[in-house]
């Protein structure tokens, strides 16, 4: 595209300025997790590595760690599950109400989170009667991350096409042989792309965890907020911080690499 | 190929290639149960709560049909400065990610490398994962009055602007800004570049081409980056109790009648006006085709 040499530098003067914005805070909590000052007053006066140790130790922010690995693990399972199953359905076939549908998948994600927590907090208690706990978590959690699924098994349905199934069958192949063999080995990338980033989805929630996480349960992102507003606790919550930055990133990078091409999941 | 052709797996198969409406039906049963019944009936019996009352004395939620909450929420000015700042909020937050988006998107999908384009998609993204409250715990760290800000423009006679509404909003633009990034990125890169060259060609200056064949082409892209930036800055509550000081949004007085109050009932009425604020929206964006683009 031709435009003005001065236009193209403005537009890479905003590219490198947003990006060193986006990057900078995160690199602020990654200092201070080694920074001596137990204030965090900048700059840092010295640097120490005694609260990684003890946020080793921490027991509370061990156990919320396990809580939130098994809640992404079982609404991971579930959400590929009917994630995939909603995007052969709508990939495959034209039908009545196909758009109604799809504003479904989408809208556990488009509504505020608040909304979608305490509609859930509501029915588990007050219509079904069952009691907070990881079970009534994992459901919600399921709930938003079947669309980060169903990008991107759609996306890659939608390049597939259907010849080769056409072609699988015509040679005499049944339907389960022909899921087998052909549409699942071209789907795996795009399944273990929508689960990582379902995973670190779930991983990350916090508005809806609060309203459907039962008593006396915490993920990692509820204990830092519990333990946000403790002075004592501020240097393990930016050694936890930083880890979650550091953490975060891995599965962005998996997903990236694995799908192959701009899927980007979460609320895209 | 071990199965015969009059296995019953091959007849099933058979049976059920005759039968598309049978195999959509299968496929959609178990998400449409989950998420048509499941999620849609929380959302409806929330809905239905919003009209309920909780008994002042015990604490019961009563179920009896009444308006009051709704009466309470237009009447009391609390609740309407309350509304009026989430929706200013949401949509400033909106405006800011849109602006700071837009120029580094067009870059990314315009000028860069193959190459470096799945690098910038990815810069993008990433942080986009980093926790959201270590996002928002990192912007309270920055703004604190012995802070990064304070101290990076203290030299300039400027001071950082400290917990409030500003602060708020410059969280919550950090905090959407790769959901606005992402969709503009894709809106771009579908936009042919001979469509800007010809408009150069006929004369048109850069601004003119943006505002007559960039903009109208993107559009779509920009308002499918709304939905989100302006929906999670409308339910959030948890940024402005970080550094929003003591200003607050529609979702702590959500918050705050679940928990302190126990009144669920009012909180469903105030949850309410998100919802319709946000079906509005989307009901509004629809003919520009920016759902297609989620």
């Amino acid at each position: 595209m031709r435009l003005s040499r001065t236009t193209k530098y403005l537009l890479l003067a905003a590219l490198v300025l947003g990006l060193g914005v986006i990057y900078f805070p995160l690199l602020v909590v990654l200092l201070n997790s080694f920074n001596a000052d137990t204030t965090f007053g900048w700059p840092p006066s010295s640097f120490t590595l005694e609260w990684w140790g003890r946020a080793a130790e921490n027991e509370g922010a061990l156990n919320a760690l396990w809580t939130s690995v098994q809640a992404g693990l079982a609404a991971t399972a579930i959400a590929l599950v009917l994630g995939t199953m909603a995007a052969f359905a709508l990939q495959k076939y034209r039908f009545f109400g196909r758009n109604q549908v799809s504003l479904l998948i989408i809208l556990p994600i488009a509504l505020p989170g608040i909304v979608t927590g305490i509609a859930l907090n509501n029915a588990f208690r007050t219509i079904l009667g069952i009691d907070l706990g990881l079970f009534t978590a994992i459901v919600a959690h399921a709930t938003f991350c079947i669309v980060v699924v169903f990008n991107n098994v759609v996306a890659r349905l939608r390049r597939m096409g259907g010849n080769l199934e056409e072609a699988s069958m015509d040679l005499g192949a049944d339907g389960l042989t022909t899921f087998r063999l052909v549409t699942f080995p071209m789907l795996r990338s795009a399944l273990l792309a929508g689960g990582l980033l379902a995973f670190a989805l779930s991983f990350d929630e916090i508005i809806v965890t609060t309203f459907t996480l039962g008593t006396g349960l915490e993920t990692l992102p509820i204990w830092i907020l519990n333990n946000l507003f403790r002075p004592n606790q501020a240097p393990i919550v930016n050694v936890v911080a930083a880890v979650l930055i550091l953490a975060s990133t891995v599965p962005v990078y998996l997903a990236q690499r694995l799908s192959g091409d701009t899927t980007s999941g979460g609320r895209l | 190929m071990t199965t015969t052709l009059d296995s019953p797996r091959r007849k099933t198969s058979a049976f059920l290639y005759r039968k598309p409406r049978l195999r959509l039906g299968l496929l959609l049963s178990a998400p449409m149960l989950w998420l048509g019944l499941a999620y849609l009936g929380a959302l409806a019996a929330l809905f239905v709560t919003a009209f309920w009352s909780t008994d002042v004395f015990t604490g019961q939620v009563v179920t009896e049909w009444s308006l009051n909450n709704f009466v309470t929420l237009f009447s009391d000015a609390v609740y309407r400065t309350i509304t009026f700042r989430t929706v200013g909020i949401a949509a400033l937050v909106t405006v800011v990610t849109a602006i700071i988006a837009f120029p580094m998107a067009f870059y990314m999908a315009k000028f860069a490398s193959p190459r470096a384009r799945r690098l910038l998609v990815i810069a993008v993204m990433t942080p986009l994962w980093a926790s959201y409250l270590v996002k928002a715990y990192a912007w309270r760290t920055m703004l604190s009055g012995n802070g990064v800000l304070h101290w990076l423009l203290n030299p300039f006679g400027l001071d950082t602007p400290g917990y409030g509404v500003l602060a708020t909003v410059i969280t919550l633009s950090y905090l959407w800004l790769p959901y606005m990034i992402l969709p503009i990125y894709a809106g771009l890169e579908r936009l042919p570049n001979s469509l800007v060259d010809a408009s150069g060609d006929l004369g048109a200056r850069p601004f003119r081409t943006f505002r007559s064949v960039v903009l109208p082409v993107t559009f779509p892209a920009v308002v499918a980056g709304s939905i989100f930036t302006f929906s999670l800055s409308l339910g959030d509550y948890i940024a402005v109790k970080i550094v929003g000081g003591t200003s607050q949004m529609l979702g702590n007085v959500v918050y705050d009648n679940i928990g302190a109050a126990n009144n669920l009932p009012f909180a469903a009425t105030v949850a309410t006006v998100p919802v319709v604020i946000m079906l509005a929206y989307l009901a509004a964006v629809r003919r520009t085709g920016a759902l297609d683009n989620l």
